[in-house]
């Protein structure tokens, strides 16, 4: 399904953890630019692996573990960047790059602009986000609307493994900075066969998971699986549900969500983070402005709630995460409304 | 382990190694610094421009320093108030007016950016940002960077004494000094980061001390005498470049204009305190010297002052007579829009 500019066989089903790292690799092996830095990402290979075998296979040169210090994990990337490499700095958790903040916001994001082309700065920054793993309020964040409100960065949060590694190549090829989102919760699964070979996916487009009829669900990360199973159990009810997987959260591709809205005219928006000034609150904003005489029911949103963050114990957690229920629940109600 | 540089530094006809033209030329870049900083002030005064920060009273500090690198080689990271450091890397006072007034034409950001926030990519001199401290994980990042790709170069990297407090030092320095970068973090101490006074900012009594905790050398030098200056960051930079790692080196000096044009200095310190160290200009401070030396002589020095105005007036007619930024330019370059960067 996602878009793919490579030809060659397809072989074992990856997971998306194997994906980045694979992505990494390969990359790593292409271009000698190219560098990863982070807390334990060397000896250890990451808290989650996704670097293991890195250190062993390019050296503690371009494998670099650093101090513990979130600031400068990114900051000293954006020196590194300016200085002709191609940082790729892990921040372990989302929920630990508000530290990074500024570095990313008022530094990496404004390179470009502020020296109008003077300076570019070439810089992934990786990090695990998102709930449902018994991690707390600190260590199950969805951050991304903060760094995808920014113009100058570059915001992608795959939730399939040939997505992850398409687009992390990808965003390692690119010439700006991008936040770059692995949804934490399916770093294990689904697997899926990825494409052999330079396997490229684009940033800034989305991808239509599942094609359907009568609404549209518009998600990214693990509620793009939920929303999957929602559309699944929807099916057996005589419900088509086209599913659009975001993919790239900024740029969002225009085209294709108000391809979906049109097609259907029924709209909902699912995101883990709370609901209110999210990423649904843009979609949502975009369809109104520019597809409203198309819609046959109000935009809807499924969310997070407007709690700080997510709480610990097992029946918090599932009450907070929008369940793939609560999901065709939400697109049964528009589907008749 | 921290080392405390003294009253030896403070010699009065200091022995060197830089040759007599090349004194002469940061002379002539000292003076050139103080006109601009004064035509920026006036300019602002008269409402010409919006905004200036002043660096009266750092110029030996500034030039001293950067006299110490080998600009073909060498990155930097100046922070907003070192005019004599960028004039001594090529930048013209006409740039420097061309930013104050925020022209198309300004090489740091095409008249994005408020005065003093430096780029220069053909000098490597790196864009900044308002944020203070923002540059030294930069630093830190570029050093290592060199590092990696085996080249000789060191990375300068100033700030204020004030923002020694950010957590960006720590973790810059830090940074650095566990990889054994090549930087030189240059902090000019000009005792007061807007109205706090030192003692506000650190419990230690030099910022120099600070070093003991990134187990690096830490060198208080006076800030106003060129040669001390020099003599110091010159070592720092022997050292870094030999691959023994970063330095914090401090430059003892003063601010003798308020913060910025958008500061009254009068609630927060003497008249009588900004008095003393007016006797200790830095400028008359060298010129002294280089008199001593028989580099220089009364006459020669007020001829420069004088090409020195002449200089500075068509510098400040050129970039007030140069174009306003297009609005149409103001969406562009948010992205790269092929290559990377590099294009000014
Ligand atoms: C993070 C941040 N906080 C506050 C400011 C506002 N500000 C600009 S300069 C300054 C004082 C800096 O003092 P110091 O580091 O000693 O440098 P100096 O201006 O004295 O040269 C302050 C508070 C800022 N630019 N950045
Ligand atoms: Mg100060």
């Amino acid at each position: 399904m996602a878009a793919s500019q490579s030809t060659a066989v397809a072989v074992k089903p990856k997971s998306n953890l194997e994906a980045v790292r694979e992505a990494m690799r390969e990359e790593m092996a292409r271009d000698p630019r190219v560098i990863l830095m982070g807390e334990d990402v060397g000896v250890r290979g990451g808290v989650f692996q996704a670097s293991a075998g890195l250190y062993d296979q390019f050296g503690n040169k371009r494998v670099i573990d650093t101090p513990l210090a979130e600031s400068v994990i990114v900051g000293a990337a954006i020196g590194a960047a300016v200085a002709g490499l191609r940082p790729i700095a892990e921040i372990q958790f989302a929920d630990f790059s508000h530290p990074a903040f500024d570095q990313i916001v008022n530094e990496a994001a404004r390179v470009r602009y502020r020296s109008r082309n003077g300076w570019g700065c070439p810089l992934v920054i990786r990090a695990p986000f998102g709930g449902g793993v018994h991690g707390g309020l600190y260590h199950s964040q969805s951050v991304e609307a903060f760094y995808a409100h920014v113009p100058g960065l570059k915001v992608v949060a795959p939730s399939t493994p040939g997505d992850m590694k398409g687009l992390l190549k990808s965003a390692i090829r690119d010439d700006d900075p991008v936040v770059f989102f692995e949804h934490k919760g399916i770093y294990g699964g689904p697997r899926e066969v990825i494409p052999e070979g330079d396997h490229l996916v684009p940033i800034g487009k989305a991808d239509v998971k599942r094609p359907g009829e009568h609404v549209s669900v518009i998600a990214y990360g693990l509620m793009l699986h939920r929303c999957l199973q929602a559309a699944e159990d929807l099916a057996g009810e005589g419900i088509s549900v086209e599913v659009l997987d975001l993919r790239t959260l900024r740029p969002l591709d225009t085209e294709a969500i108000l391809a979906t809205a049109r097609k259907t005219g029924r709209v909902c928006v699912v995101y883990e983070d709370n609901k209110a000034l999210g990423v649904g609150a843009e979609v949502s904003a975009l369809i109104a402005e520019q597809a409203l005489f198309d819609l046959d029911a109000p935009i809807m949103r499924v969310a997070g709630p407007e709690v700080p963050a997510m709480p610990y114990a097992p029946p918090l957690e599932e009450w907070f995460m929008p369940s793939a229920e609560g999901i065709a629940e939400a697109l049964r109600h528009l589907a008749t409304f | 382990m921290a080392r405390k540089q003294g009253a030896a530094a403070e010699a009065r006809a200091p022995a060197t190694d830089l040759p007599a033209e090349r004194l002469l030329g940061m002379y002539r870049t000292m003076v050139t610094t103080r006109a601009v900083d004064e035509r920026m002030w006036l300019l602002q005064r008269q409402g010409a421009i919006a905004f200036t920060i002043p660096c009266k009273g750092q110029e030996a500090a500034q030039i001293g320093a950067v006299a110490a690198f080998d600009p073909s080689r060498d990155w930097f990271y100046p922070y907003y108030r070192d005019v004599g450091v960028m004039l001594s890397l090529g930048m013209t006072p006409r740039d420097v007016f061309l930013g104050g007034f925020g022209k198309f034409d300004d090489p740091e950001s095409g008249g994005r950016q408020m005065p003093y926030h430096w780029s220069l990519p053909k000098a490597r001199v790196v864009t900044g940002s308002s944020p203070v401290a923002t540059q030294i994980p930069h630093a830190a990042g570029t050093g290592m960077a060199l590092q990696l790709k085996g080249e000789d170069g060191v990375v300068f990297c100033s700030f204020g004494e004030g923002s020694t407090s950010k957590g960006d030092f720590h973790e810059g320095v830090n940074f650095a000094a566990v990889r054994k970068a090549p930087v030189i973090f240059f902090c000019e101490n000009n005792q007061y980061a807007i109205s706090e006074g030192l003692e506000k900012q650190m419990a230690v009594r030099s910022v120099a001390e600070r070093a003991a905790a990134y187990g690096i050398p830490g060198e208080s030098v006076d800030g106003n005498d060129v040669f001390a200056t020099y003599a110091v960051v010159r070592r720092a930079v022997e050292r870094a470049r030999a691959g023994d790692g970063p330095t914090l080196v401090e430059a003892r000096t003063y601010r003798l204009m308020a913060h910025s044009s958008g500061d009254d200095d009068r609630n927060y310190r003497t008249r009588e305190e900004i008095a003393e160290w007016a006797k200790k200009d830095p400028i008359q401070l060298f010129k002294e010297q280089l008199i001593r030396q028989g580099v220089l002589d009364e006459a020669r020095a007020q001829a420069l002052s004088a090409e020195v105005a002449d200089e500075v007036d068509a510098a400040t007619d050129a970039a007030e007579q140069a174009p306003w930024p297009e609005v149409a330019d103001a969406t562009r370059f948010v992205y790269a829009e092929g290559g990377n960067g590099r294009g000014r």
